[in-house]
Protein backbone atom coordinates (compact mmCIF):
# COMPACT_ATOMS: atom_id res chain seq x y z
CA UNK A 1 0.00 0.00 0.00
CA UNK A 2 1.09 3.61 -0.74
CA UNK A 3 -0.12 5.29 2.63
CA UNK A 4 2.37 2.51 4.62
CA UNK A 5 5.22 3.73 2.16
CA UNK A 6 4.91 7.55 3.02
CA UNK A 7 3.85 7.06 6.49
CA UNK A 8 7.70 6.77 8.04
CA UNK A 9 8.44 9.95 5.90
CA UNK A 10 5.74 12.00 7.75
CA UNK A 11 8.03 13.16 10.78
CA UNK A 12 10.69 14.19 7.97
CA UNK A 13 8.25 15.95 5.63
CA UNK A 14 6.49 17.56 9.03
CA UNK A 15 10.16 18.43 10.29
CA UNK A 16 11.21 19.91 6.66
CA UNK A 17 7.99 21.63 6.78
CA UNK A 18 9.28 23.62 9.80
CA UNK A 19 12.69 24.56 8.55
CA UNK A 20 11.16 25.82 5.82
CA UNK A 21 9.01 28.09 8.00
CA UNK A 22 11.31 29.00 10.52
CA UNK A 23 13.94 29.64 7.59
CA UNK A 24 11.53 32.13 6.15
CA UNK A 25 10.81 33.75 9.65
CA UNK A 26 14.88 34.25 9.84
CA UNK A 27 14.90 36.20 6.73
CA UNK A 28 12.60 38.91 7.30
CA UNK A 29 13.40 41.66 8.83
CA UNK A 30 11.36 42.52 11.84
CA UNK A 31 12.07 46.53 12.17
CA UNK A 32 10.13 46.78 8.82
CA UNK A 33 6.60 47.36 9.87
CA UNK A 34 4.38 48.20 7.29
CA UNK A 35 3.17 51.57 7.44
CA UNK A 36 -0.57 52.98 7.07
CA UNK A 37 0.75 56.28 5.75
CA UNK A 38 1.50 54.63 2.68
CA UNK A 39 -0.95 55.89 -0.28
CA UNK A 40 -2.56 58.64 2.67
CA UNK A 41 -1.45 61.90 2.10
CA UNK A 42 1.45 63.84 3.58
CA UNK A 43 1.10 64.75 7.77
CA UNK A 44 0.89 68.35 7.74
CA UNK A 45 3.67 70.31 9.73
CA UNK A 46 5.34 73.46 9.60
CA UNK A 47 8.68 73.48 10.98
CA UNK A 48 11.72 76.38 10.95
CA UNK A 49 14.45 75.39 8.28
CA UNK A 50 17.83 73.86 9.84
CA UNK A 51 19.38 76.25 7.88
CA UNK A 52 17.17 79.34 7.99
CA UNK A 53 14.97 79.11 11.17
CA UNK A 54 13.21 82.13 10.09
CA UNK A 55 11.65 80.34 7.55
CA UNK A 56 9.37 77.54 7.50
CA UNK A 57 8.94 74.54 5.67
CA UNK A 58 5.86 72.54 5.57
CA UNK A 59 4.29 69.49 3.71
CA UNK A 60 3.25 71.71 1.20
CA UNK A 61 6.23 72.88 -0.23
CA UNK A 62 7.12 69.11 -1.08
CA UNK A 63 3.95 69.71 -3.63
CA UNK A 64 3.82 69.60 -7.36
CA UNK A 65 7.09 66.42 -7.71
CA UNK A 66 7.87 63.70 -6.75
CA UNK A 67 10.12 63.80 -4.05
CA UNK A 68 11.87 61.81 -0.97
CA UNK A 69 11.59 63.18 2.44
CA UNK A 70 14.38 61.45 4.84
CA UNK A 71 14.37 61.53 7.98
CA UNK A 72 17.83 62.16 9.65
CA UNK A 73 19.74 62.76 12.83
CA UNK A 74 23.19 63.83 14.08
CA UNK A 75 23.38 61.17 16.48
CA UNK A 76 22.53 58.35 14.00
CA UNK A 77 25.02 55.80 13.23
CA UNK A 78 22.82 54.61 10.18
CA UNK A 79 22.64 58.08 8.74
CA UNK A 80 26.42 58.40 8.46
CA UNK A 81 25.97 55.15 5.83
CA UNK A 82 23.79 56.36 3.73
CA UNK A 83 24.47 60.03 3.48
CA UNK A 84 27.58 59.36 0.97
CA UNK A 85 24.50 58.09 -1.17
CA UNK A 86 22.38 60.75 -0.97
CA UNK A 87 24.92 63.24 -1.51
CA UNK A 88 25.28 61.08 -4.74
CA UNK A 89 21.76 61.90 -5.79
CA UNK A 90 21.95 65.46 -5.37
CA UNK A 91 25.12 65.83 -7.33
CA UNK A 92 23.18 63.94 -9.97
CA UNK A 93 19.84 65.99 -9.18
CA UNK A 94 17.59 62.90 -10.05
CA UNK A 95 15.37 64.07 -7.96
CA UNK A 96 14.96 66.47 -4.62
CA UNK A 97 15.40 65.33 -1.11
CA UNK A 98 13.92 67.25 1.95
CA UNK A 99 14.88 66.34 5.40
CA UNK A 100 13.31 65.79 8.54
CA UNK A 101 15.98 66.73 11.20
CA UNK A 102 14.72 64.41 14.07
CA UNK A 103 15.16 65.21 17.20
CA UNK A 104 19.11 67.06 17.04
CA UNK A 105 20.01 70.46 18.17
CA UNK A 106 20.84 72.41 15.13
CA UNK A 107 24.51 73.27 15.64
CA UNK A 108 25.06 69.49 15.79
CA UNK A 109 23.23 69.01 12.67
CA UNK A 110 24.59 71.42 10.81
CA UNK A 111 28.14 70.61 11.71
CA UNK A 112 27.38 66.74 11.18
CA UNK A 113 26.44 68.06 7.39
CA UNK A 114 29.87 69.67 7.17
CA UNK A 115 31.96 66.84 8.64
CA UNK A 116 30.22 64.33 6.68
CA UNK A 117 30.63 65.87 3.33
CA UNK A 118 27.83 68.39 2.75
CA UNK A 119 24.08 69.04 2.43
CA UNK A 120 22.48 66.92 -0.08
CA UNK A 121 18.62 68.47 1.21
CA UNK A 122 16.60 70.86 -0.71
CA UNK A 123 15.76 72.23 2.57
CA UNK A 124 15.71 70.56 6.19
CA UNK A 125 12.77 70.94 8.71
CA UNK A 126 13.78 71.43 12.27
CA UNK A 127 12.03 68.97 14.29
CA UNK A 128 13.49 69.30 17.84
CA UNK A 129 11.14 67.96 19.52
CA UNK A 130 10.68 64.95 17.44
CA UNK A 131 6.57 65.67 17.22
CA UNK A 132 6.42 65.82 13.74
CA UNK A 133 8.02 62.40 13.51
CA UNK A 134 5.35 61.13 15.58
CA UNK A 135 3.11 62.11 12.95
CA UNK A 136 4.95 60.54 10.84
CA UNK A 137 5.21 57.36 12.02
CA UNK A 138 9.05 57.91 12.06
CA UNK A 139 10.51 55.41 14.93
CA UNK A 140 13.66 54.32 13.54
CA UNK A 141 16.32 56.60 11.81
CA UNK A 142 16.90 56.61 8.70
CA UNK A 143 13.97 56.42 7.20
CA UNK A 144 12.93 57.78 3.96
CA UNK A 145 9.40 58.49 2.48
CA UNK A 146 8.69 58.80 -1.48
CA UNK A 147 5.70 61.22 -1.99
CA UNK A 148 4.08 61.69 -5.57
CA UNK A 149 3.73 65.19 -7.19
CA UNK A 150 0.23 65.37 -4.79
CA UNK A 151 1.75 65.15 -2.11
CA UNK A 152 0.73 61.44 -1.04
CA UNK A 153 3.12 58.91 0.47
CA UNK A 154 3.63 56.02 -1.95
CA UNK A 155 6.24 54.18 -0.02
CA UNK A 156 8.65 54.49 3.07
CA UNK A 157 12.29 52.76 3.08
CA UNK A 158 13.40 51.78 6.39
CA UNK A 159 17.14 52.01 7.44
CA UNK A 160 19.68 53.61 5.21
CA UNK A 161 18.92 54.18 1.71
CA UNK A 162 22.05 52.28 -0.60
CA UNK A 163 23.06 51.41 -3.94
CA UNK A 164 21.03 48.50 -4.41
CA UNK A 165 17.85 49.77 -2.82
CA UNK A 166 17.97 52.38 -4.81
CA UNK A 167 18.50 50.66 -7.92
CA UNK A 168 16.13 47.59 -7.47
CA UNK A 169 12.96 49.63 -5.42
CA UNK A 170 13.46 53.37 -5.06
CA UNK A 171 14.86 54.47 -8.37
CA UNK A 172 11.68 52.55 -10.44
CA UNK A 173 9.29 53.77 -8.17
CA UNK A 174 10.14 57.18 -8.59
CA UNK A 175 10.11 56.66 -12.34
CA UNK A 176 6.75 55.44 -12.04
CA UNK A 177 5.37 58.60 -10.09
CA UNK A 178 7.56 61.21 -12.24
CA UNK A 179 5.54 59.50 -15.22
CA UNK A 180 2.03 59.86 -13.60
CA UNK A 181 0.08 63.61 -14.28
CA UNK A 182 -0.01 65.75 -11.49
CA UNK B 1 39.76 40.13 37.02
CA UNK B 2 38.30 40.65 33.97
CA UNK B 3 34.79 38.94 34.51
CA UNK B 4 34.33 41.10 37.95
CA UNK B 5 35.15 44.11 35.93
CA UNK B 6 32.86 43.62 32.82
CA UNK B 7 30.02 42.57 35.54
CA UNK B 8 30.56 45.66 37.87
CA UNK B 9 30.57 47.75 34.29
CA UNK B 10 27.41 45.94 33.35
CA UNK B 11 25.55 46.42 36.26
CA UNK B 12 26.63 50.30 36.19
CA UNK B 13 25.43 50.46 32.76
CA UNK B 14 22.15 49.28 33.90
CA UNK B 15 21.78 50.97 36.78
CA UNK B 16 22.33 54.35 34.58
CA UNK B 17 19.76 52.92 31.69
CA UNK B 18 16.91 53.11 34.74
CA UNK B 19 18.19 56.20 36.41
CA UNK B 20 17.89 57.66 33.11
CA UNK B 21 14.16 56.29 32.43
CA UNK B 22 13.14 57.49 35.91
CA UNK B 23 14.04 61.19 35.27
CA UNK B 24 10.79 61.49 34.14
CA UNK B 25 7.86 62.09 36.20
CA UNK B 26 4.21 62.20 34.89
CA UNK B 27 1.50 64.13 37.29
CA UNK B 28 -1.76 63.31 37.52
CA UNK B 29 -4.72 65.57 38.65
CA UNK B 30 -6.82 62.07 39.45
CA UNK B 31 -5.94 58.56 39.99
CA UNK B 32 -8.42 56.90 37.77
CA UNK B 33 -6.48 58.92 34.95
CA UNK B 34 -3.15 57.66 36.36
CA UNK B 35 -4.60 54.01 36.20
CA UNK B 36 -5.88 54.88 32.74
CA UNK B 37 -2.64 56.02 31.50
CA UNK B 38 -0.47 52.82 33.33
CA UNK B 39 -3.08 50.55 31.57
CA UNK B 40 -2.62 52.02 28.18
CA UNK B 41 0.95 52.14 28.55
CA UNK B 42 1.09 48.90 29.14
CA UNK B 43 -1.08 47.71 26.06
CA UNK B 44 1.06 49.47 23.44
CA UNK B 45 3.95 48.20 21.85
CA UNK B 46 7.47 50.41 21.60
CA UNK B 47 8.55 49.99 18.28
CA UNK B 48 12.34 50.84 18.42
CA UNK B 49 12.34 47.77 20.97
CA UNK B 50 9.89 45.52 19.48
CA UNK B 51 9.50 43.19 22.69
CA UNK B 52 8.86 46.00 25.15
CA UNK B 53 5.64 47.81 25.77
CA UNK B 54 5.82 51.54 25.97
CA UNK B 55 5.64 51.57 30.10
CA UNK B 56 8.74 49.52 30.08
CA UNK B 57 11.01 50.58 27.21
CA UNK B 58 13.56 53.44 28.18
CA UNK B 59 13.72 54.36 23.91
CA UNK B 60 13.54 58.24 23.31
CA UNK B 61 10.58 57.46 20.73
CA UNK B 62 8.84 55.59 24.16
CA UNK B 63 9.05 58.26 26.48
CA UNK B 64 7.89 60.99 23.54
CA UNK B 65 5.31 58.75 22.84
CA UNK B 66 4.08 58.42 26.71
CA UNK B 67 3.95 62.30 26.71
CA UNK B 68 1.78 62.18 23.84
CA UNK B 69 -0.56 59.66 25.88
CA UNK B 70 -0.26 61.44 29.14
CA UNK B 71 -1.76 64.73 27.27
CA UNK B 72 -4.06 62.44 25.68
CA UNK B 73 -4.82 60.69 29.32
CA UNK B 74 -5.29 64.24 30.93
CA UNK B 75 -7.49 65.76 28.36
CA UNK B 76 -9.79 62.86 28.71
CA UNK B 77 -9.48 61.41 25.35
CA UNK B 78 -11.27 58.25 24.78
CA UNK B 79 -9.57 54.80 24.29
CA UNK B 80 -10.76 54.41 21.21
CA UNK B 81 -9.11 57.64 20.23
CA UNK B 82 -6.07 57.09 21.97
CA UNK B 83 -5.02 53.82 19.74
CA UNK B 84 -6.60 55.25 16.43
CA UNK B 85 -3.79 57.82 16.65
CA UNK B 86 -1.30 55.03 17.64
CA UNK B 87 -2.62 53.29 14.99
CA UNK B 88 -2.77 55.52 12.22
CA UNK B 89 0.66 56.59 12.71
CA UNK B 90 2.58 52.86 13.34
CA UNK B 91 0.30 50.60 12.24
CA UNK B 92 -1.87 47.45 14.21
CA UNK B 93 1.60 46.31 15.30
CA UNK B 94 1.42 48.96 17.97
CA UNK B 95 -1.23 47.16 19.89
CA UNK B 96 -0.20 44.51 22.12
CA UNK B 97 -3.89 43.21 21.46
CA UNK B 98 -4.20 43.09 17.81
CA UNK B 99 -8.11 43.65 16.35
CA UNK B 100 -9.96 40.86 14.76
CA UNK B 101 -9.62 41.55 10.95
CA UNK B 102 -9.09 39.83 7.50
CA UNK B 103 -5.22 40.06 7.77
CA UNK B 104 -5.39 38.89 11.49
CA UNK B 105 -7.40 35.88 11.20
CA UNK B 106 -4.17 33.81 10.78
CA UNK B 107 -2.93 35.01 13.98
CA UNK B 108 -6.15 34.94 15.76
CA UNK B 109 -7.95 31.53 14.72
CA UNK B 110 -4.72 29.72 13.15
CA UNK B 111 -4.06 28.31 16.60
CA UNK B 112 -7.53 26.60 17.09
CA UNK B 113 -7.57 25.29 13.88
CA UNK B 114 -4.19 23.42 14.99
CA UNK B 115 -5.85 22.10 17.94
CA UNK B 116 -9.08 20.83 15.83
CA UNK B 117 -6.46 19.28 13.23
CA UNK B 118 -4.86 17.63 15.92
CA UNK B 119 -7.97 15.98 17.83
CA UNK B 120 -9.06 14.91 14.68
CA UNK B 121 -6.02 13.06 13.71
CA UNK B 122 -6.03 11.53 17.29
CA UNK B 123 -10.01 10.11 17.02
CA UNK B 124 -9.27 9.17 13.56
CA UNK B 125 -6.07 6.98 15.45
CA UNK B 126 -8.57 5.95 18.15
CA UNK B 127 -10.95 4.53 15.80
CA UNK B 128 -8.48 2.66 13.76
CA UNK B 129 -6.44 0.80 16.90
CA UNK B 130 -9.82 -0.20 18.15
CA UNK B 131 -11.15 -1.55 14.43
CA UNK B 132 -8.32 -3.41 14.14
CA UNK B 133 -8.95 -7.61 14.81
CA UNK B 134 -7.44 -8.75 17.62
CA UNK B 135 -5.64 -12.14 16.73
CA UNK B 136 -7.09 -15.22 18.20
CA UNK B 137 -4.46 -17.46 20.07
CA UNK B 138 -3.74 -20.70 19.47
CA UNK B 139 -4.09 -23.34 22.00
CA UNK B 140 -0.60 -23.61 22.57
CA UNK B 141 -0.30 -20.22 23.38
CA UNK B 142 -3.57 -20.27 25.36
CA UNK B 143 -2.20 -23.14 27.59
CA UNK B 144 1.41 -21.01 28.09
CA UNK B 145 -0.53 -18.15 29.05
CA UNK B 146 -2.73 -20.18 31.57
CA UNK B 147 0.09 -21.35 33.43
CA UNK B 148 2.12 -17.92 33.45
CA UNK B 149 -0.95 -16.54 34.78
CA UNK B 150 -1.62 -19.13 37.51
CA UNK B 151 2.39 -18.50 38.51
CA UNK B 152 3.63 -21.54 37.16
CA UNK B 153 6.11 -19.50 35.57
CA UNK B 154 9.07 -22.87 34.85
CA UNK B 155 9.07 -22.40 31.00
CA UNK B 156 9.95 -25.56 29.53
Amino acid sequence: MSENKIRPFIPLIVFIGLCVLLGIGLGLNPREVPSPLINKPAPAFKLPQLHAPDQFLSEADMKGKVVMFNVWASWCAACRQEHGFLMELYKQNIIPIYGLNYKDEAEDAKRWLIQYGGNPYAASAHDLSGRVGIDWGVYGVPETFILDKRGMIRYKHIGPVHYQVWQETLLPIIQQLQAEPL
Amino acid sequence: MILRRLLSGLLLLGWVMTAHAGIYAFEFDDPAKEARFKRLSEELRCLVCQNQTLADSGAGLALDLRKELHQMVLRNASDEEIKTFMVSRYGDFVLYNPPVKSSTYLLWFGPFVLVVIALVILIMAIRRNRERPVKALSPDDLKRAQRLLAGKDKEV
